[in-house]
């Protein structure tokens, strides 16, 4: 269950000082552009059209729409203004779990901006495009190394669209061997990213869930307890969504097969692994890549990302169009799922190029070893957050090592007065974005910290010293720390209960 | 390596504190089997330097659309995006930040997504929008897949003036999702009957337009006809451009509104990452998927920002979401949002026009091409070309005297019969002297 | 209003004759925080006991209410649409979600009271 955010008032000897702008010093207001701006106003000068005879027919606009222009310098205002109120990595640790807030690589921004790559367009003639082919080969080649995987579809738009494209392999080769009535069941463990039950119940799968073991994993044991002739896929991450290792995922591969089911494997955490083990060696016959977490592609406020997903043998030849072929020197899409066993296009033109010419800058400027270092250093470092935070906080599963991310629960706050959401609400004030909180679903009061490998070890000290004193404040019942909280971010807690119950999702003009 | 801060001795440090004696050891959980023994065969880590070079030999093999006079469209357009747009996306607070889950640390986001949403709306002439979809085929897959929602009922009929991949993308997620779909033949003059094709059993119709093809349709008979028989209409656009210029989807009635944000703000980089645009009527807003901004107070009754509805949503009503989506196109929107912005009205408008113009102008030089011939009464910035021989192979011989004239529909609907029409598309970065070195090549060509 | 009944999902039926006012108890409000949506079944629609009739929405949860009883349902609380912190406000009372002309009202015998429901809630 969820803990109730307690809206609070401000305490009197901390009240915001009022100014008469609204402003506190490099923390400003910005009013919406709709706000600012003028319907004549423009930051862009434009040509004066030639005078033609118009081809538009009677489907010319005749009434305005309404929306606000503003000049240059205003427009740069107003969004530097707002950037000021965002934390970024840039600025600081951003230990959100099951996110991966790693360093972001200029560098990647400078190539993926090269004219030869993105002012190309989707459909020009591949003959003038053997570059951009070529890229995507390499980058495909590398993703199917590191997994020990056959095949690859590029095209998936990010993490749950390549989930989608997974169990479309695995449903379409269900059906080629003439059993879509009988297997229409996935198994899921209770623990996994909600993305993964969505995109079974898409496909009209009806999800089994599968009960972890006392110690946060799935054992083969109730994998084949739930496996049935009705049973066409797991969908299992791993690391799992705790923090860790599927010790037995092996068995549960065997397993899966044996029943003559797949396996999908959830790879959102397949930076703790990349380069020390292969998913293809686990048995796995698909998995989706984050390209925005394992090799670093930006978030930027929530995507994009870009979802390859590397095949096994037996699924390959259902991978979507489009894919590359080599046609003697050249290498040409197919773009046609005509005349293949493709399952068909999961999406206009060839996948997020922008995105993959990132993420093969990021490998490439690591290699074979430093991609294992990364996965080494991000497994360390949550090691070492948890080694230096389990006297002060809860683990659920026990005192184990865990993969990249550890996990609390809220154990060692029960009777404090202060929930998780306060307490993460209270790193705010410290200057940090919090972990992730209240996921997995499967851990009470869950904070889930991912510190990635791009911090140093004395960035590591001042967030787990930051912690501990947290922690000893709310152990001393200092509940004013936390109740309030956050006192010193642009925003105190949001009202999240008014915001749904009378939803404003855009501006209108003060008299509608 | 550059990217990584710890030192040996940093990593020496936290293994005792941790008390283990070394790295490996904390992958005791994993299958001793896998673990890999030696390094995987792949190349070492390279220099900042060297890393450019290898981008830059690559680069080399491609034909940018700033380095040809260029005439490509078929849902993707190259416009010219200010500096100060791909400045502004590359702030790091906007770059190298996550959802917006905190809202008291995520302000700028926030509200940018709800300016974004004002904007899709106003644009389409529909009541709410949401803060983006990956492209635009894949929000008019998530539309049909919502008036399915709606109407209860799982088949849809699309237009045969639809973007093939669009239809292909609609028709791979409903054969896979097991609903039904009907598609029109290719409709190259905006000729197909549609209204004769809707009945109760329908839950949505999907239109374009500016279409496939070019030609703009109205809407309005094909609105009323859905309404008649609780149908939805779901209306597409690929370029958002002309929506400055045309009366809105919403105007003629449709009932959702999907399309291509990526002509405004966004480079073309060869398909992605693109800004799936989506609206819909307010009764409808439960059913919507993807995230959305909404507004609401803070704790000192601040005007303030908020992820909303997320009870739709993946993270938390799974296997019952509306959607599977959680990545959307964030930054994609950001660039589209700034740029509308720099635009206003008066710019949009503007650039509409120019856009339409350039399109007539070079219509009318072809006028006088012999074995060539456009085929649209209306259109927007794209035209379809009927030209004696195969389109494909004019594209490639234009291509070698440094024209890029446009798509061949044959690329996109191979075995339709429709190997002698070309798409072009021209926008405002299109000057006189593309065009005349478009009709000189395409006579040499032809 | 007669007894309350409840089920082990904590919902409640007040049943009056064959008329059923269903609902959630005040643990099930508490659990969920502050309610901001619930979506009704039509009026008119057949209910089995222990299926999905309603779907209450928190900000950050959705629940499944189950129906423990058969029947009819025959009225929605119409105040819910704008005001659904009623059922946060007064589960019992005004924060009732709909009523069902039921077909069994030996259903009910299964159902807690409030002394049971009271000893069921220590053990959770």
């Amino acid at each position: 269950m969820l803990d109730r955010p307690a809206v609070v008032e401000p305490l009197d000897d901390d009240k915001t000082p009022a100014t008469f702008t609204g402003n506190r010093g490099l923390d400003q207001e910005e009013p919406l552009i709709f706000e600012i701006g003028r319907l004549d106003a423009t930051g862009v000068d434009i040509d004066d059209p030639a005078p033609i005879a118009t081809r538009l027919g009677a489907l010319e606009r005749n009434a305005p729409i309404g929306l606000p222009g503003l000049t240059e310098p205003e427009t740069m205002r107003h969004y530097v203004r707002l950037s000021r109120k965002n934390y970024s990595i840039d600025a600081g640790l951003y230990p959100l779990g099951s996110c991966t807030m790693k360093h972001n690589p200029r560098s990647n921004e400078k190539i993926a901006r090269f004219e030869g790559f993105a002012d190309l367009h989707p459909l020009q003639p591949q003959s003038t495009a053997q570059g951009a082919l070529e890229l995507m080969q390499i980058l495909a080649d590398w993703l199917m190394t590191l997994t020990n995987m056959q095949a690859v579809a590029m095209s998936p738009k990010a993490g749950a669209h390549g989930e989608l494209c997974g169990m479309m392999a695995i449903k379409s080769a269900i059906a080629a061997r003439g059993e879509s009535a009988t297997r229409n069941v996935v198994l899921i463990p209770q623990s996994a990213h909600g993305t993964n039950p969505a995109t079974a119940a898409l496909l009209g799968f009806s999800v089994r869930v599968v009960p972890a073991a006392a110690d946060g994993t799935v054992r083969a044991e109730a994998v084949k307890e739930a496996l049935a002739p009705d049973v066409a896929a797991i969908m299992l991450t791993n690391p799992n969504t705790c923090g860790l290792f599927e010790r037995e995922i092996v068995d549960i591969a065997d397993a899966m097969h044996e029943a003559g089911g797949y396996f999908y494997c959830d790879g959102a955490n397949f930076n703790a692994i990349a380069g020390v083990a292969r998913p293809g060696d686990f048995g796995i016959d698909a998995m989706h890549i984050n390209l925005h977490k394992t090799f670093s592609t930006p978030h930027g406020g929530g995507g994009p990302g870009a979802g390859p997903v590397v095949l096994s043998e037996r699924l390959a030849p259902f991978a979507p169009v489009p894919f590359i072929r080599r046609n003697g020197d050249a290498l040409e899409l197919v773009e046609a799922a005509e005349g293949t066993q493709s399952f068909g296009r999961l999406t206009a033109f060839h996948g997020q190029m922008g995105m993959f010419v990132r993420a093969l800058a990021y490998m490439l400027a690591h290699g074979a070893d430093g991609v294992a270092q990364a996965s080494k250093d991000a497994v360390l470092s949550a090691n070492y957050v948890r080694a230096s935070l389990r006297d002060v906080m809860t683990q659920p599963f026990g005192d184990r090592i865990c993969m990249h991310e550890v996990l609390f629960d809220d154990a060692w706050l029960r009777g404090t007065g202060v929930t998780t959401l306060d307490f993460a609400k209270a790193m705010i004030d410290e200057g940090y974005h919090p972990m992730t909180i209240y996921f997995p679903l499967v851990v009470h009061g869950a904070m889930l910290i991912e510190p990635t490998e791009s911090e140093s070890k004395a960035s590591l000290d001042l967030f787990i010293a930051t912690l501990r004193d947290l922690a000893r404040s709310a152990k001393a019942g200092e509940v004013a720390r936390f109740g309030p909280a956050p006192r010193l971010a642009p925003r105190r807690r949001v009202d999240e209960a008014l915001a749904a119950r009378k939803p404003v999702l855009r501006w209108t003009p003060a008299a509608a | 390596m550059r990217y990584h801060p710890l030192s040996e001795a940093d990593r020496n440090a936290m293994l005792a504190t941790i008390g283990v004696s070394s790295i490996e050891a904390l992958y005791a959980d994993a299958p001793r089997a896998t673990l890999l023994e030696t390094p995987l065969d792949l190349p070492s880590g390279k220099s900042e330097l060297d890393v450019e070079r290898f981008f830059a030999r690559l680069a080399a093999r491609n034909m940018p659309a700033s380095r040809a006079p260029f005439f490509v469209g078929a849902g993707a357009y190259k416009h010219h995006i200010p500096a100060s747009v791909d400045h502004l996306i590359q702030r790091s607070e906007f770059l190298t930040s996550y959802t917006p889950y905190q809202p008291e640390i995520s302000q700028g986001t926030l509200q940018y997504l709800f300016e974004f949403q004002t904007q899709v709306a106003l644009l389409t002439g529909m009541e709410v929008a949401n803060a983006s979809m990956y492209d635009g085929s894949t929000a008019t897959a998530e539309a049909v897949l919502m008036a399915h929602r709606v109407t209860k009922r799982r088949k849809a009929l699309l237009s045969g003036g639809l973007h093939p991949h669009y239809a292909e993308v609609v028709r791979t997620i409903s054969r896979l999702a097991e609903d039904e779909v009907e598609t029109m033949a290719p409709d190259i003059g905006a000729a197909e009957d549609l209204v004769a094709r809707i009945d109760d059993t329908l839950s949505c119709v999907v239109v374009q337009t500016p279409d496939f093809f070019g030609n703009l349709r109205d809407l309005t008979k094909i609105a009323e006809a859905c309404h008649r028989n609780g149908a939805l209409l779901i209306a597409v656009f690929t370029e958002a451009v002309s929506l400055g210029l045309l009366k809105s989807p919403g105007a003629m009635g449709a009932d959702i509104v999907v399309g291509e944000g990526q002509s405004i703000g966004n480079s073309l980089n060869f398909g992605g990452p693109y800004v799936g645009l989506f609206a819909t009527r307010h009764e409808f807003l439960r059913q919507m998927p993807g995230r959305l901004a909404g507004e609401s107070v803070d704790a000192d009754g601040r005007r303030s920002y908020v992820l909303t509805l997320s009870t739709r949503e993946q993270h938390i009503r799974r296997d019952k979401a509306t959607s599977n989506i959680c990545t959307n196109s964030g930054l994609c929107a950001l660039a589209f949002t700034i740029h509308l912005t720099l635009l206003g009205e008066a710019g949009l408008t503007r650039l509409a026009r120019i856009n339409h113009a350039n399109a007539v102008l070079l219509a009318q030089m072809l006028k006088d091409v012999p074995k060539a011939e456009v085929l649209n009464e209306t259109f927007f910035n794209e035209f379809t070309l009927r030209v004696e021989g195969d389109a494909a192979a004019l594209v490639e011989k234009m291509a070698a005297r440094g024209v890029l004239a446009g798509v061949p529909v044959s690329r996109l609907l191979p075995r339709a019969g429709l190997d002698d029409l070309l798409l072009v598309a021209t926008t405002e970065v299109n000057t006189q002297e593309d065009r005349d070195a478009f009709v000189a090549a395409l006579k040499e060509s032809l | 209003m007669t007894d309350l009944r409840y089920s082990k999902d904590h919902e409640y039926v007040a049943l009056d004759g064959d008329l059923a006012t269903l609902g959630i108890s005040d643990y099930a409000q508490s659990q969920l925080g502050d309610i901001v949506f619930i979506e009704l079944p039509e009026v008119g629609k057949k209910v089995a006991k222990g299926k999905e009739i309603a779907v209450i929405e928190s900000v950050k949860a959705a629940s499944e209410v189950y129906s423990p009883v058969s029947g009819e349902v025959v009225e929605v609380n119409p105040e819910l649409g704008e005001a659904p912190a009623l059922v946060n406000d007064d589960p019992l009372g005004r924060g009732w979600l709909i009523k069902v002309r039921v077909s069994d009202p030996g259903e009910c015998a299964s159902l807690m009271d409030d002394a049971a429901y009271s000893s069921f809630l220590k053990t959770i």
